[in-house]
């Protein structure tokens, strides 16, 4: 977009006065040529600005105290004070330590699954049975998340929960699940694996499915076996895909999957469960503490921005494409 | 391809195909399990913990939701929302794709930037809730259509698509006189039509799907959608914990087979898309990429 601002811009500069009007007379007649295009952009222009941008400039309540019957213009500013809080309550280390448990719990556990279950589909010969897979694999990413936990609950409960009675019948203890402190975590990462590995997987078969197969042709009369076709082939082809998407999941460090730690949340593991977005629809919608909450909001933004412009870099660095 | 009979690669071969099935398993089983059980009699269901093929059917649960007005009422709100969303969706997102996929369209990188900067970073939570309730929107169903009228990743997939639609129709109706409001009717939607209904069934999954818009926006249980009911029986009612009370108290407290019930009613439309979802994405119809 640099170059052809620059280039207007000198043609406007190099130009006399008369054909510099000439040069708007032509935008102008081609605008109205074009006036239906305009006008179907309108509509998508105007959601942009009032659900996207309005939210943005909406952020300078963060450094106020705002009050909802004053609005924006008449409520007091007050600079860092909201940010000066958070930074200084238990409550910032408390959510940071959740919510970089849970992220690392994902990178480690969730992320590698999609790109191992490609790889395993990616050996089937048969097509067929194949689709039939991912056809099975795919369908946990369709339902809600409300979904999810739901029949999470109906396996997992004390007292009705499927594997507890099994686990009763067993002759094991019963396992809290639901309400415990520990077992949080592990559901939630399980909960993310259970519902996104399948759908996962397509962005790396897209990507395998890529792969010059003349270069297996090659390597095997070279005696290459499977497992030496795989490493320096199938990852090689594969790997700058794994690495934008490695760089994705930085940026979302600390987007934790608000819907779903909302629902599991409760009374009984809210200090292990409480996260950013938790937190910030606490204080914010229920409490009403808007400036406060926005400003916590603003933070997490600000971050997962850095974050993405940060890992963006490094790889570029590494000689890969990077995302923007 | 030249195949390796050796017996390492045959075990590999059986292991492989074995543990894949196994995990297919594990994603569908649940689903399976839970619409077995929810036509189950109760006391098999207390008898035997896991039930896959029920001996003694019984609609019990099904008629427990059938004849509690505010769950029949929150499934007419999702089918709403549903449908006028997803109308909305594609109207506003196949305008907007069709005038930034033109090349003579003045500022068109610029609005390029506008759309992509929203990807990377947003007011969040609060500022975009103040929007909407300066709006007027909130207890209105409109707020769980407008505020996600248009996602910037479907729209920049199909402005690419619209650009790589052979030019030549395109001109050969210009020189006939035709202004881009006909292009974009008369041509440019109907070459579309699979793309137009692969993002009909995405959006329309999503407005099925959701769920915390309607916790943020909307108060009044009446126009709750199904899915706020769902997480109000199935796990406020286990739970316990009060972060919004459970307003029905004219019926008995739901039991499993009814949580078992709600589950399929609020999940089987999406599996009864999912084939005709599945035949585009599987194509890789909407893998076109954000980049370039």
């Amino acid at each position: 977009m640099r170059k052809t601002l620059v280039s207007g811009n000198t043609n406007q500069t190099i130009t006399s006065g008369s054909s510099r009007s000439k040069v708007k007379s032509e935008r102008l007649s081609r605008i109205l040529k074009n006036r239906w295009l305009y006008i179907l952009l309108l509509p998508g222009l105007i959601y942009f600005l009032l659900f996207k941008y309005l939210p943005m400039w909406g952020i300078v309540i963060a450094f106020q105290n705002y009050q909802p019957f004053l609005g924006i213009s008449g409520s007091d500013w007050v600079g860092f004070e909201h940010f000066e809080r958070f930074f200084t309550d238990e409550k910032f280390w408390l959510l940071l330590r959740n919510t970089s448990f849970l992220a690392v719990l994902n990178i480690v556990f969730f992320f590698p699954l999609p790109i191992v279950i490609a790889l395993m589909l990616n050996e089937l010969r048969n097509e067929v049975y194949k689709r039939f897979l991912q056809t099975l694999i795919y369908v946990p990413h369709f339902v809600s998340w409300v979904v999810v936990v739901g029949v999470v609950y109906i396996f997992f409960s004390t007292e009705e929960g499927v594997v507890n009675q099994i686990a009763a019948q067993l002759g094991f203890e019963k396992i809290n699940f639901l309400l415990s402190k520990s077992w949080f975590p592990v559901m939630v990462t399980a909960e993310v694996i259970w519902k996104e590995t399948g759908w996962g997987t397509i962005i790396f078969l897209a990507a395998l499915a890529s792969v010059d197969v003349s270069l297996y042709e090659s390597a095997k009369l070279d005696g290459a076996g499977r497992w030496k076709q795989m490493w320096h082939i199938t990852l090689p082809g594969i790997r700058s895909t794994i690495i934008i998407l490695f760089i994705l999941r930085l940026g979302q460090f600390l987007d934790t999957s608000f819907e779903q730690i909302f629902l599991m949340v409760n009374a009984a593991n809210r200090e292990v469960g409480e996260v950013y977005d938790t937190y910030v629809y606490m204080t914010g919608i229920r409490q009403g503490q808007f400036s406060y909450s926005a400003a916590v909001g603003l933070f997490k933004s600000v971050v997962g921005l850095v974050l993405v412009l940060l890992a963006n870099t490094l790889a570029k660095k590494f000689g890969e494409e990077g995302v923007y | 391809m030249l195949e390796d009979k050796s017996w390492g690669n045959r075990i590999f071969n059986a292991a492989n195909i074995f543990i894949l099935l196994l995990i297919a398993v594990v994603a569908i089983i649940p689903f399976i399990y839970i619409i077995a059980a929810s036509f189950t009699a109760k006391e098999e269901l207390l008898n035997k913990a896991f039930v896959l093929f029920p001996t003694k059917f019984s609609l019990e649960g099904y008629k427990y939701i059938f004849s509690n007005n505010l769950i029949i009422r929150s499934i007419g709100v999702s089918i709403y929302v549903t449908v006028v969303g997803t109308i909305l969706n594609l109207v506003f997102t196949s305008f907007m794709a069709f005038s930034l996929a033109r090349r003579d369209l003045d500022g068109r990188q610029f609005l390029m930037l506008v759309v992509l900067f929203t990807m990377l970073f947003n007011g969040g939570m609060i500022p975009t809730y103040l929007v909407v309730k300066e709006m007027g929107m909130l207890n209105s169903l409109w707020s769980l259509m407008i505020p996600a009228l248009i996602s910037p990743f479907n729209l920049i997939i199909l402005k690419n698509f619209f650009q790589n639609l052979p030019g030549e129709l395109e001109e050969a109706a210009k020189i006939d006189g035709c202004n881009d409001l006909g292009i974009l009717f008369k041509i440019v939607l109907p070459l579309s039509l699979p793309a137009m209904a692969t993002f009909a069934l995405f959006y329309s999954v999503t407005h099925w799907n959701t769920y915390i818009q309607a916790v943020l926006y909307i108060n009044d249980s009446k126009l709750w959608p199904v899915q706020v009911w769902l997480r109000q029986i199935v796990i406020v009612s286990e739970g316990g914990f009060g972060d919004a009370q459970y307003n029905d108290t004219n019926t008995a407290p739901p039991a499993q087979i009814v949580k078992m019930a709600v589950i399929v009613v609020s999940t089987l439309p999406i599996l009864f898309v999912y084939p005709f979802l599945q035949k585009h994405f599987a194509k890789g119809a909407l893998l076109g990429s954000v980049k370039g």
